[in-house]
């Protein structure tokens, strides 16, 4: 009888701790349905470069609203949570450790700055945490050498526009001897391997490699250099600031030199900073609201104008790269989120894996990424454009 | 290339000076430094753009006004930032004039905005030929500028009762006080002379530049390297190795390519202190024992 007692006692007990454990799993079930998966960006919102970090965040919101009111991803919202990265690589990897650890970030996105994204890309692998790249073009980003790769990005890569910059000036200008005008960070360093090995394939010389400072106020000296050695093309890599003050320089001393430039000057006030010639850089771009053919880019500029009413037209949602490649982005890791059933970091990385196709702003991606493959552009995905009255407007 | 190359070095270098000479204000009467000049500079420009393109007043008007705020921030500098640490004997102004400037910097990212902006100037509109290079009128005038305002302090040290006060405010402070001298005004005025200067250089380069909350940083630590390497006792010191240094700067560059400014501008400062250590125009103070 005794053990009877016992056996029924501990059957009771074992009968209420089962409902009990029932219920608290129905409610953290019910809780984590309702619990939005967090989307970390780290990206510049403040400084010289903070319309990058306003570009991304716009194209991510406008992505996010339309996920969002599709029912989420696997039942659940998406939320963004941004940190201002300063420009500053170390304050980027410090907003990634506690977006990571502390809010539990699913995804991680990076923004305009590739010396912030080159301090992020190893934790990121370490913690196997996705991050997706929609703006910095630093080539060893994505080729960032670890396997497993956790990094994927939505824009250009500074070894495929160092080609098609060389080619540019070849085709247009009819360059013989370009001089490199580079900004002096881990930037500057992608591309100037990137030109090097582009002129180098074209069995073409250089008339030197000049670096500019991010508070150079002259760069008369630097330019004069290129100029004495025979430079008949300018390839110019920096953020707006150093690339305006190239303009000044330039109009200073009355060179009339093509300059062929990276995105760079893109990220601000160009127009405003550089001056007369601004609106004779040609510049590489990934996408262009202005002269876009595509319906979607006239559908998506009105959905942001309804989103953001400060946006009145085309020239205020300057640099457009910056929303498009996020929007594209945020869309496609959504469809890898989607594909992996979970949050779990490398099951997301195999649904990176699994897209066949997505009809995104920029273009219909089919197959963008594959273990071998982390960029989603490819040179036919690049455009020229100039700064015209603070709007990006294609050339051809 | 030289013509180019030295008008580059000569308008960097005069406000290099220009800031330099804050520096030297300051120490000569108090021996304190503002660590924050490099933010006053940038005050300067930044007070200027507000007057004179957001509220639209005449640019005469705007640079006037600017420099009374500059003035302005120089005395509450003195007064709050580093008079309560010397009147403790403390050395802590030191930090605490790092500290304001990094704040004044953000209060102004917060307030003007973190975008960069172009302050427009007719002297910087189109560049005229000079000896076989182009230079903007406004490079032009800002060795000038430095050049006049170094023999403008000299004269008012020098001949002026002010000067005297200041004067007699770093040889002896006890007795300069015994005879009448207000020794705690000479050194806020002095504070305020320190970022008016600052303010002038801010509104000068501004033009050339850009104006951003950023932009005093790199200019305030090149400046002290400049007050160090003329010897920060001398008014005239200071200024010549402003200008010094903005030329090796660009010379550098010029000759030798921009991956090896910094390496040369900077080692030539280390190799001065370590051969003269009190800058090439400097005075050793006297050590009583």
């Amino acid at each position: 009888m005794k053990s009877y007692g016992i056996r029924s006692l501990l059957t009771r007990r074992i009968a209420l701790a089962g409902m009990a454990a029932a219920g608290i799993l129905a409610c953290i079930n019910t809780a984590q349905a309702a619990d939005p998966i967090k989307i970390g960006l780290i990206a510049s919102l403040s400084g010289p470069s903070a319309k990058s970090g306003e570009a991304i965040t716009r194209g991510m919101t406008l992505a996010i609203t339309e996920i969002n009111d599709a029912g989420g991803v696997l039942g659940r919202p998406l939320e963004l949570i941004r940190r201002d990265d300063e420009a500053n690589p170390g304050k980027g990897l410090i907003a990634a450790r506690e977006l990571i650890q502390r809010e539990g970030v699913t995804v991680l996105f990076g923004g305009l700055q590739t010396p912030v994204s080159l301090a992020i890309v190893p934790y990121v692998n370490q913690i196997q945490v996705p991050f997706m790249g929609p703006w910095a073009a630093g080539t060893p980003i994505t080729k960032n050498g670890a396997d497993p790769n956790y990094v994927f990005r939505v824009s250009a890569v500074d070894e495929i526009v160092g080609v098609a910059l060389v080619d540019r000036a070849v085709s247009v200008h009819n360059a013989q001897k370009p001089g490199l005008m580079l900004i002096n960070n881990p930037w500057g360093e992608s591309n100037e391997k990137a030109l090097i090995a582009a002129l180098a394939a074209k069995g073409m010389p250089n008339a030197g490699i000049e670096k500019v400072e991010a508070k150079d106020v002259d760069v008369v000296p630097q330019l004069t250099r290129l100029k004495e050695a025979g430079a008949d093309t300018i390839f110019m890599v920096a953020n707006v600031g150093p690339s305006a003050q190239v303009m000044k320089s330039l109009e200073r001393m009355g060179w009339d030199v093509p300059v062929v430039s990276h995105w760079g000057p893109a990220g601000g006030r160009f127009s405003e900073l550089a001056g007369p010639r601004a609106k004779t850089v040609e510049m590489i771009q990934t996408f262009t609201f202005s002269g876009n053919d595509n319906p979607k880019a006239d559908e998506k500029l009105t959905a942001l104008k309804a989103l953001f009413p400060e946006i009145k037209s085309a020239a205020d949602v300057t640099p457009a790269v910056g929303i498009a490649n996020a929007y594209d982005a945020m869309h496609l890791t959504a469809l890898a989120i989607t594909n992996a059933e979970s949050t779990d970091g490398p099951a997301i990385r195999d649904g990176f894996y699994a897209i066949e196709s997505y009809d995104g702003m920029i273009k219909t991606y089919e197959k963008p990424f594959t273990p071998e493959q982390h960029d989603a552009l490819g040179p036919n995905d690049y455009v020229f454009t100039r700064f015209i009255d603070g709007e990006i407007i294609p050339i051809d | 290339m030289i013509a180019s190359t030295l008008i580059t070095g000569l308008g960097l270098g005069a406000m290099y000076g220009l800031l330099a000479l804050g520096f030297h204000v300051t120490y000569a009467v108090s021996k304190t430094v503002n660590f924050s000049q490099g933010s006053s500079m940038m005050f300067g420009a930044v007070m200027g753009y507000t007057f004179g393109v957001t509220l639209g007043w005449p640019m005469p008007l705007a640079i006037l006004a600017a420099l009374v705020c500059c003035a302005l921030l120089g005395l509450a500098i003195e007064r709050f930032v580093v008079r309560p640490f010397v009147q403790r004997g403390s050395d802590l102004w030191l930090m605490a004039t790092v500290a304001a400037g990094i704040m004044l910097e953000n209060i102004v990212l917060f307030t003007f905005g973190k975008e960069p902006r172009s302050l427009p100037s007719a002297w910087a509109d189109e560049a005229i030929e000079v000896f076989g290079a182009g230079a903007y009128p406004l490079q032009l005038a800002i060795p000038v500028v430095g050049i006049g305002i170094a023999l403008l302090l000299t004269l008012v040290q020098t001949r002026t009762k002010i000067g005297k006060a200041m004067l007699a405010t770093v040889q002896r402070s006890d007795a300069a006080r015994l005879v009448g001298v207000n020794t705690r005004t000479v050194i806020a005025a002095s504070f305020a002379i320190s970022t008016v200067f600052a303010g002038i250089a801010g509104l000068l380069i501004a033009p050339l530049f850009n104006v951003s909350a950023s932009m005093g940083t790199i200019f305030g630590i090149k400046a002290f390297a400049a007050a160090i390497l003329g010897g920060i006792t001398s008014a005239w010191g200071v200024v010549i190795a402003g200008v010094l240094y903005g030329c090796i700067e660009a010379l550098t560059t010029a000759y030798l390519g921009s991956s090896y400014t910094q390496i040369v501008s900077f080692s030539m400062v280390i190799l001065v202190l370590v051969t003269v250590p009190n800058g090439l125009f400097g005075t050793a103070g006297l050590k009583k024992v």
